[in-house]
């Protein structure tokens, strides 16, 4: 995980769920420049979490779980946005906090499935709202190598991931 | 628990809808999982934990589909599959029509093997 883009991992349970939040702040670039100002259409800026980037956590925090499930040895690399709905006119404005929920719905040694919920909390009123439902698949690329190659070193989960998990709280696995 | 081929047919067109995105009229017993309906790769690993999800069934992936004998060089030499490499493909996909790649032998042409009338005689064989 060379961009780490969670800012805590807050409940992981082994080979079964992760949750994990993403603050959205007023500071951050990427919300002004989505739905930015369209004088000639007559529209206002609307700061918000892009979506995309919303699908980007959902795969950090699966793929952790993915990971994790295997101590992170494995290389987890996201293969395919098997589905992603969300919730109309909802956008994560900046000032709140987005939750994912991870599951993971069937794994083997070549890959995982997961079905993932993305929820809305105002961190001020405690009001919790659905966002979206994305469902991901994931490669352990070393064991579907197709003839391609990659690094040995474990290029996903690194030492940037690593602070990840200090700051969640969670324990290191060994070597790392 | 057996099924009739229409039944089966039915419940994997729609894993192969979800899976592929594909529509309900591109799912015929002939179409092709890849040149036909666009399976890559990973689509093949979905389409699996979605059969056996479907069907409550537990599948290997490489029982359905052996890409380890294309991998063996006592089973393909120059591109080409061997005699003994077809021999074991029959053994190991009673299921399938290998008429697709017995005239050729090129395992380029290996994927054309997996039809949906393949995958489900594949799935019959395994509720059977």
């Amino acid at each position: 995980m060379r961009w780490a883009w969670l800012d805590r991992i807050v409940e992981i349970e082994r080979g079964r769920r992760a949750v994990a939040i993403r603050n959205v702040s007023w500071g951050e670039d990427v919300v002004h420049d989505h739905f930015e100002a369209d004088p000639k259409a007559g529209r206002v800026a609307t700061p918000m979490m892009p979506h995309t980037l919303v699908v980007e956590g959902m795969a950090q925090c699966a793929g952790v779980l993915v990971g994790h499930a295997h101590d992170f040895r494995e290389k987890v690399i996201l293969a395919k946005i098997s589905k992603a709905v969300f919730e109309e006119g909802v956008v994560a404005r900046p000032g709140t906090t987005i939750r994912h929920t991870a599951v993971i719905d069937r794994m083997d040694d070549q890959g995982a499935s997961c079905s993932g919920t993305v929820e809305l909390l105002d961190p001020h009123t405690q009001d919790v709202q659905p966002f979206a439902t994305i469902d991901l698949m994931f490669s352990h690329i070393d064991q579907n190598r197709q003839g391609l190659s990659f690094p040995e070193h474990n290029f996903v989960f690194t030492e940037q991931f690593m602070l990840l998990l200090d700051n969640s709280n969670l324990p290191r696995p060994a070597g790392f | 628990m057996s099924m009739s081929y229409d039944d089966v047919l039915a419940k994997i067109t729609e894993v192969l809808e979800d899976a592929l995105g594909v529509d309900e009229d591109e799912v015929t017993p002939t179409a092709t999982l890849g040149p036909d309906l666009g399976a890559e790769s990973i689509d093949y690993l979905d389409i699996v934990f979605r059969l056996e999800k479907a069907f409550g069934i537990k599948i290997d992936q490489a029982e359905m589909m052996p890409n380890d004998v294309l991998n063996d060089p006592q089973y393909v030499q120059d591109g080409k599959i061997t005699d003994k490499g077809i021999d074991e493909l029959k053994a190991k996909m009673p299921h399938a029509d290998l008429s697709a790649i017995e005239g050729s032998r090129d395992v380029e042409d290996f994927e054309k093997v997996f039809t949906v009338d393949t995958i489900v005689k594949f799935v019959q064989s395994k509720l059977d």
